[in-house]
């Protein structure tokens, strides 16, 4: 039995900074195609950006500093830049139905299917806003166990906040290695960064399994 | 009555002296040597920007051709130095480019450029040659662009280590077809694509390229093609080293490989897949650096690599070559002069693998030429130490990471200050060292009474007083660059050594506990010091003398207070409350 909830557009960005990850490289702006992001970089921060563990005390009394208890800014002495180059990349790319281009986002610069989810959202906002106002849009949730199945459903409001018809469903899909496509959300997270090559924002009025065939049937290239 | 030689014949004796400090020496002989000296100089090394102002060396230096500047401290590479600390490049080109017009090379580390910082440079300097930025920050691609579009005699951009706004890889296909000029490229930390054809006319048309670092978005797959057009190549930076495993590639790759006949170096190597790795087997045998730092293949993979190169002289690698790696390394190698391992899991205290201080001791027993060492690891003993200092009386920079602070030697739970006492006692020509693990005060007695030739000291976690600083200081006596963090140094020690101080480069300390007062006391004594206190709190004026500070960093210079600190920078000469 599934619920709906929905949740709130927000730049689900800063929960992934609150993990420690970078996500500026994959950073969404909604700008038109190749036109420059006009904004510096993000400061040189680490990783792990944490307060040093000095305090005003005597230091020959501090007790020894253990890695796994508190992470001390600027140990160990990696240079940044190491970090950074050292990180793993699976960019893959995104194709949401009726859209004139793809994007590409990085996975790894993702914790988990929440995340995930909030990114996709926003290329599937991106894409669409021209249909809708961002008003009209509401991110519908339909939870089961694992990840949503029908995530992006454009709800419209009337003017008293009633919504009215329920349009097109979106279906989150990915195409794994073994050229087979499958639900976003069936497997572990870290099973999925590992053998997601594609993913597919696939209009869809009909179920899942007719989502499923549909695309099976339909020629790598074309995607 | 003066015998003298004519000026030109002075001029070009003095032609042959080209390190810097001889040329320094050399004009400090007499008046008239100095002159000479300083009308025929061409290069000019600054290690700190703040030391003197553009001005000053142009006054003093009006013909130059190349200048080396440093901004940013050390520690900066770790995240220690706020954004906005300063060591901006514009004031310098901006007077450079009027005082200069025939500047060929500029080098710079750990500054902030800005675009239009690079569009002057490829605009104001006809003849300009080279562009090293190394860790620096703050321009873009398109500060790139400028400089492929603009710089007729480009001979080499290398980029290493920046971090760079990538907008996107268009300013590569900015060089213009008539530049065939260039020596060497890299562009390893952009990850932006940039467009292959474009790369591959710029390659072709460049019959003296000899360095190329290409960025992690080229493709293994067209690897290829690009040796196959430039097979004079001494240094070979990989894009990505993956794709899916196809004989096909490998063997083409293998091939390609193998026509590269000058290859020396090869870098690169992120996300390898070991199916490819046979292909660089047949240069192997010719390599004399080999960095596999960012590399993620297990040990067996890298000793397979490592033991086919005898030639070796430079290996960096993370720990998963592991002791047996390192062993294997010992035996294979004996040309090896220096070795860096990186820690694959930083921030893990558990070791994920088996490398150990084993390692660095069976390397330091074979390999008889081993001069520079940095070397991360969970544990070491005083008699590892010990080993290594009298295996390798010839090291000269030694630099140790045990990743836990303060951690004893594990076997007899000691401190490792007779560990690194047998380092500075053995190697007497060292003049870089780094200590960590657990050390008091004793190991500073060592160091100051017995590391005359050390230049550059790091310190973290270490020590139990102010006498551990006031060893150094007094001790040391050719210390240029001091850097210490979270250690129990203040003010008694820093201010029995102020006219030391004067004698280097610089100190930072953070996380130390030295006063406000203390500081204040200091640029009072030492007019000619830059004390730049460091303090993110933000209410710098209204703490009392005893506050401790949370970073300090002195310099020596002729410039004065520099006029660029940002707000939680002071001066204390400029403290208005210091008299208080």
């Amino acid at each position: 039995m599934s619920f709906e909830t929905s949740l709130e557009i927000t730049s689900e960005l800063t929960t992934a900074d609150d993990h420690g990850l970078n996500l500026n490289e994959t950073e969404l702006t909604l700008g038109l195609p190749g036109e420059s992001r006009g904004r510096k970089l993000g400061k040189k921060r680490g990783l792990i950006e944490l307060k040093s563990i000095n305090d005003e005390k005597n230091q020959s009394n501090a007790s020894k500093a253990s890695l796994d208890d508190v992470q001390l800014a600027g140990w160990p002495p990696v240079a940044l830049y190491r970090k950074n180059m050292a990180k793993n990349f699976r960019f893959v790319k995104v194709a949401v139905d009726g859209a004139p281009y793809l994007r590409k986002i990085n996975l790894e610069s993702y914790g988990d299917y929440q995340q995930l989810q909030c990114v996709l959202f926003e290329i599937f906002a991106y894409f669409t806003v021209g249909n809708y106002t961002s008003d009209d849009l509401e991110f519908q949730n339909c939870y089961k166990p694992s990840f949503t199945t029908e995530t992006f459903v454009p709800v419209m409001h009337d003017s008293f906040n009633n919504s009215i018809a329920q349009r097109i469903k979106y279906v989150s899909m990915y195409e794994d290695k073994d050229g087979d496509w499958m639900i976003v959300g069936d497997v572990p997270w870290m099973m999925f960064v590992q053998t997601c090559k594609r993913i597919r924002l696939m209009r869809s009025s009909e179920d899942i399994n007719t989502a499923r065939r549909t695309l099976s049937e339909c020629s790598v290239s074309s995607c | 009555m003066a015998l003298s030689f004519p000026e030109e014949v002075l001029e070009h004796v003095f032609s042959f002296i080209t390190s810097h400090t001889d040329r320094n020496t050399v004009s400090l002989v007499c008046k008239s040597w100095y002159e000479i000296e300083r009308w025929c100089r061409r290069r000019v090394f600054i290690g700190n920007c703040y030391a003197v102002s553009p001005g000053i060396m142009i006054r003093r230096f009006p013909e130059v051709r190349c200048v080396e500047l440093k901004g940013k401290p050390h520690f900066a590479d770790f995240n220690l130095v706020p954004d906005g600390w300063g060591g901006y490049f514009y004031p310098w080109v901006c007077e450079m480019s009027r005082a200069y017009p025939w500047l060929e090379e500029i080098r710079l580390k750990r500054m902030v450029v800005s675009d239009e910082g690079l569009e002057l440079v490829s605009k104001a300097f006809k003849n300009f040659k080279v562009l090293v930025l190394s860790s620096c920050e703050g321009f873009s691609t398109d500060g790139l662009a400028a400089i492929a579009a603009n710089c007729r005699n480009l001979r080499e951009l290398d980029l290493r280590e920046s971090e760079v706004e990538d907008l996107s890889g268009h300013w590569l296909s900015h060089f213009p077809d008539s530049c065939t000029s260039l020596q060497s490229l890299n562009m390893s930390c952009l990850s932006s694509e940039v467009s292959f054809s474009a790369l591959q006319r710029l390659i072709a048309r460049s019959p003296n390229l000899k360095t190329l670092r290409l960025n992690r978005a080229v493709p293994l797959e067209k690897l290829s093609t690009l040796l196959h057009r430039a097979p004079q190549l001494v240094e070979l930076g990989t894009g990505a080293y993956s794709a899916e495993a196809r004989p096909d590639v490998c063997s083409n790759l293998a091939e390609a490989f193998s026509r590269c006949k000058e290859l020396k170096g090869l870098s690169g190597f992120w996300d390898v897949v070991p199916f490819y790795l046979p292909a660089i087997y047949s240069v192997c045998s010719r390599l004399t650096s080999l960095n596999l730092s960012y590399a993620t293949i297990q040990s067996p993979d890298v000793t397979k690599i490592v033991t086919q190169c005898p030639n070796l002289q430079s290996l960096s690698v993370l720990d998963y070559i592991e002791d047996t790696g390192l062993n294997a390394l010992s035996l294979s190698c004996k040309d090896l002069r220096e070795l860096r391992v990186f820690p694959s899991d930083p921030f893990v205290a558990d070791a994920n693998v088996s490398l150990t201080e084993q390692g660095l001791v069976a390397v330091s027993e074979g390999c008889y030429k081993l001069q520079s060492v940095l070397y991360f690891c969970r544990q070491m003993s005083n008699s590892a130490l010990t080993t290594i200092a009298k295996n390798r009386p010839n090291l000269n920079c030694f630099r140790l990471c045990i990743l836990e602070p303060r951690a004893p030697d594990y076997l007899t739970l000691e401190p490792l200050d007779n560990g690194f006492g047998a380092i500075v006692e053995n190697c007497k020509q060292l003049q870089r060292l780094s200590l960590s693990g657990l050390l008091t005060d004793r190991v500073f007695e060592y160091i100051g009474k017995r590391a005359k030739k050390l230049e550059m000291l790091s310190i973290a976690f270490a020590g139990d007083s102010d006498l551990g600083l006031h060893h150094v200081l007094s001790g040391c006596d050719s210390l240029r660059k001091l850097e210490i963090r979270d250690c129990p140094f203040g003010d008694k020690a820093l201010l029995a050594n102020v006219s030391k101080l004067e004698t280097m480069r610089s100190l930072w300390m953070s996380s130390c506990s030295v006063s406000l007062g203390a500081c204040k006391r200091l640029s009072q004594k030492m007019p000619r010091l830059n004390v730049e206190v460091i303090d993110e709190q933000g209410d710098l004026d209204s703490r009392p003398d005893s506050s401790p500070v949370e970073k300090l960093y002195v310099y020596r210079t002729v410039a004065g207070p520099r006029l660029d600190m940002p707000s939680f920078i002071r001066n204390m000469a400029q403290n208005p409350t210091y008299m208080r």
